[in-house]
C-alpha cells in the first residue's frame, strides 16, 4: 500500500514535468537556449580552455601545496 | 612585462565574465520578489487582471533567468586557471560558503521553480503562491553565500594561516558568515538588485502607457514597481551608508580613493560632486580637484559617526600619522616582508627537521601575518588604487541612486493621482532608467573591487601573487571568446525579451 502510494507520488512528480515540458511555447526556446550554453561551459571551455588547470596539474594536496608555496615564497607569479 | 601583460589579462577577463554575470543576476533578485508581490495581491483579491499581470512578468523573469543561469560557473573555472594560488590559500573559507549557495540554490530554486511555471491550474493557488515566495527567498539566499565570500577577501576574519599547507583554515564560520562587512555588502547588494527590478518593470509599463497599450496592467504594474523601488531605495540608502562606514574602517585607502582625499582632516567635508584634477599625485602640492561641492562634516559622520572626528586621507595612509596610530605603508612592507621571510623559513627549517627553528619562524609569521601581503610589494604607492576611476564610479552610484528615489517618487505619486500618462517626459524618463539601473550596479561593483586594488584579499593577497598562468589557452585568446560568448548571450536575451515584451500582457 506504501509503495503503491509512493509509486502514484513519483507518477504524479514525472508527469507534472513532463505535461510542463509539453505545454511550454517560449520555455522550449529558452531550454536550446540554456542546453548551448551548458554546452559551450562545459564542454567547449572545460576542454579547450580550462582543460589545464590547478586540480589536473596537480593531482593531489601535496603537490597543490608545495607549487603554491613555492610561489609564496619566492613571491612570482 | 609578458608576466605582467598576463595577470592584467586575467584580471580583465575575470572582470568581463563578473560584470555580465551581473547584469543577469540583480533582475533575477528583484524581478523574483516583486512577481512574489504581484501574485499576492492576485491571491488576495482574485482578480483575474493580477494575475495576467503576474504571467507577463514572470515570463520575462523566465528569459532573464534562462540567459542567466551558469554564467557564473565560468568565474568558477577562471579560479582554477588564472588564480590557482589564491584559490589555495583561501582554503574551505571560499568552498564553505560556494558550497551551501550550491545546495541552497538547488533546492530552494530548482525544485520550487518548475511549481511556479508549470504549476497554475494545477496546485492549489496557495502552493503556488509559497513556491514564488521560495522562489525569491532562495535565490536572494543564494546571494549570501556569494558575498560572504566576497566579504571575506574584502574584510579577512575568522581563519588562522597554516604555513604547512599554505592554506587558510577557518576557524569561525560564523565569524566569516556574520562578519559586518559581508552582511552590509549582502544588503546593499540585494537592495540593489531591488532598485533595478523595480526600474525595470516601470520603464516597461511606461513603454506600453507611452504606446497606449495595456494601460490598466500597465498603471498596477506601475504602483507595485514604485512602491517597491520608493522603499528599497530608502533601505539602500541606508545599507550605502553603513558600507561606506565599514569601508573607513576597515579598507580607508578605498575610502579615501572614493572621495579624493589625499590630506586626512578632522571635520571631513563629503564631495557630492567634483572634477579632478588630473596633474594631482600624492608627491605635489596641485590641488585635488578643479572644481568641488562640499558637505561640510559629512564624512567625518559618513566614516565615523562623528562630525568631529579625522578621516584619513591618502597621504597618512601611505606616509603613516603618528598622531592617529597610522602606520606607514613602508613599516607595512617591512612586517609583509618579514612574514614572507618567516615562511621561507619555516619551511627550510622543517626539511631539516629543526624544531625549535619552526616554531621560532611560525611565531614570527603569526606576529606578522596581518601584513603579510605587503610582503609583496616594491613600493608604498603601489597600494593606492586608481583614485579617477574609484572616484567617479562611487559618484556615478551615489547620482544614479538619488535620480532613482525622486523617479520612484514622482511615478508613485503621479499614477497614484491617475495623472501618470500627461507627463510623457516622466514616462521616457522611466524607459530610459532601466539601462542606467544596471550601470549604477555595475559602478557600485567597482568601486568595491578596483578600489580596494592592488589586493586579491585584503592586506593578505595582491592580485599578482593571487594569479597563475595554468591555462594552455592564451588568456588573451579566451578573453575575446568570452566577451563574444557573453556579448551573444545578451544579444539573445535582449531580443526574446523585447519579442515578449510587444506581445504585451
Amino acid at each position: 500500500m506504501l509503495i503503491k502510494q509512493a509509486f502514484d507520488t513519483v507518477f504524479k512528480i514525472v508527469d507534472f514535468y513532463i505535461q510542463g515540458f509539453r505545454a511550454m511555447k517560449l520555455g522550449k526556446t529558452l531550454w536550446q537556449l540554456i542546453l548551448i550554453k551548458l554546452f559551450v561551459i562545459f564542454i567547449v571551455l572545460k576542454m579547450f580552455v580550462f582543460e589545464s588547470n590547478f586540480n589536473s596539474t596537480f593531482t593531489n594536496e601535496k603537490s597543490k601545496s608545495e607549487f603554491v608555496l613555492k610561489n609564496l615564497i619566492q613571491g612570482t607569479k | 612585462m609578458a608576466e605582467l601583460s598576463s595577470v592584467d589579462w586575467s584580471r580583465a577577463q575575470f572582470a568581463l565574465t563578473a560584470i555580465y554575470h551581473f547584469l543577469f543576476v540583480p533582475l533575477t533578485l528583484g524581478l523574483s520578489f516583486i512577481l512574489a508581490i504581484m501574485e499576492t495581491i492576485y491571491v488576495k483579491t482574485g482578480d483575474e487582471k493580477w494575475l495576467k499581470i503576474t504571467k507577463f512578468w514572470l515570463t520575462l523573469f523566465a528569459i532573464n533567468f534562462a540567459i542567466g543561469v551558469a554564467t557564473g560557473i565560468i568565474m568558477e573555472f577562471e579560479f582554477g586557471t588564472n588564480w590557482a594560488n589564491y584559490s589555495w590559500f583561501v582554503g574551505d573559507i571560499f568552498g564553505a560558503p560556494l558550497a551551501v549557495e550550491g545546495i541552497m540554490a538547488f533546492f530552494l530554486e530548482a525544485t520550487f521553480f518548475a511549481v511556479m511555471f508549470f504549476g497554475w491550474n494545477k496546485v492549489s493557488k496557495g502552493f503556488h503562491l509559497l513556491s514564488t515566495w521560495c522562489v525569491a527567498i532562495g535565490s536572494n539566499l543564494s546571494a549570501l553565500w556569494i558575498l560572504v565570500a566576497n566579504g571575506w577577501m574584502q574584510y579577512p576574519v575568522g581563519m588562522t594561516f597554516n604555513p604547512d599547507t599554505a592554506r587558510n583554515e577557518m576557524q569561525s564560520f560564523f565569524e566569516v558568515a556574520l562578519s559586518p562587512v559581508a552582511v552590509s555588502k549582502f544588503l546593499h547588494t540585494i537592495g540593489s538588485g531591488y532598485v533595478i527590478a523595480a526600474l525595470f518593470v516601470m520603464g516597461i509599463s511606461a513603454w506600453f502607457l507611452l504606446r497606449k497599450r495595456c494601460v490598466a496592467e500597465a498603471k498596477r504594474s506601475l504602483v507595485v514597481s514604485a512602491s517597491f523601488g520608493l522603499i528599497c531605495s530608502i533601505f539602500l540608502f541606508f545599507s550605502g551608508d553603513e558600507s561606506a562606514y565599514r569601508v573607513t574602517q576597515t579598507q580607508p585607502m578605498k575610502l579615501a580613493a572614493m572621495e579624493g582625499l589625499y590630506q586626512g582632516e578632522h571635520r571631513a567635508g563629503l564631495v557630492p560632486f567634483g572634477i579632478l584634477n588630473p596633474k594631482k599625485t600624492i608627491d605635489n602640492n596641485e590641488s585635488v580637484f578643479l572644481f568641488d561641492i562640499e558637505i561640510p562634516y559629512a564624512l567625518s559622520i559618513l566614516g565615523n559617526r562623528d562630525p568631529n572626528s579625522f578621516v584619513p586621507g591618502i597621504q597618512d595612509l601611505i606616509f603613516g600619522n603618528e598622531a592617529k596610530g597610522i602606520h606607514s605603508i613602508q613599516e607595512r612592507i617591512d612586517r609583509g616582508k618579514t612574514a614572507v621571510l618567516a615562511l621561507k623559513e619555516y619551511k627550510i627549517a622543517k626539511e631539516a627537521g629543526d624544531n625549535e627553528a619552526m616554531e621560532l619562524s611560525k611565531t614570527q609569521l603569526e606576529e606578522n601575518f596581518k601584513d603579510f601581503g605587503y610582503g609583496y610589494l616594491d613600493r608604498p604607492s603601489d597600494t593606492i588604487p586608481p583614485i579617477a576611476l574609484t572616484f567617479y564610479s562611487f559618484h556615478l552610484m551615489v547620482g544614479l541612486g538619488t535620480l532613482f528615489f525622486v523617479l520612484f517618487l514622482v511615478v508613485l505619486y503621479l499614477t497614484m493621482a491617475n495623472d501618470i500618462e500627461k507627463f510623457r517626459k516622466i514616462l521616457w524618463a522611466c524607459v530610459y532608467c532601466i539601462p542606467l539601473g544596471f550601470i549604477a550596479a555595475e559602478a557600485g561593483w567597482i568601486v568595491a573591487e578596483v578600489g580596494r586594488q592592488p589586493w586579491a584579499i585584503q592586506d593578505l593577497m595582491p592580485v599578482h601573487i593571487a594569479a597563475t598562468n595554468l591555462g594552455s589557452v592564451n588568456v588573451q585568446i579566451s578573453f575575446w571568446l568570452f566577451a563574444v560568448l557573453f556579448t551573444a548571450l545578451l544579444y539573445a536575451e535582449l531580443k526574446i525579451m523585447v519579442n515578449a515584451i510587444k506581445k504585451g500582457f
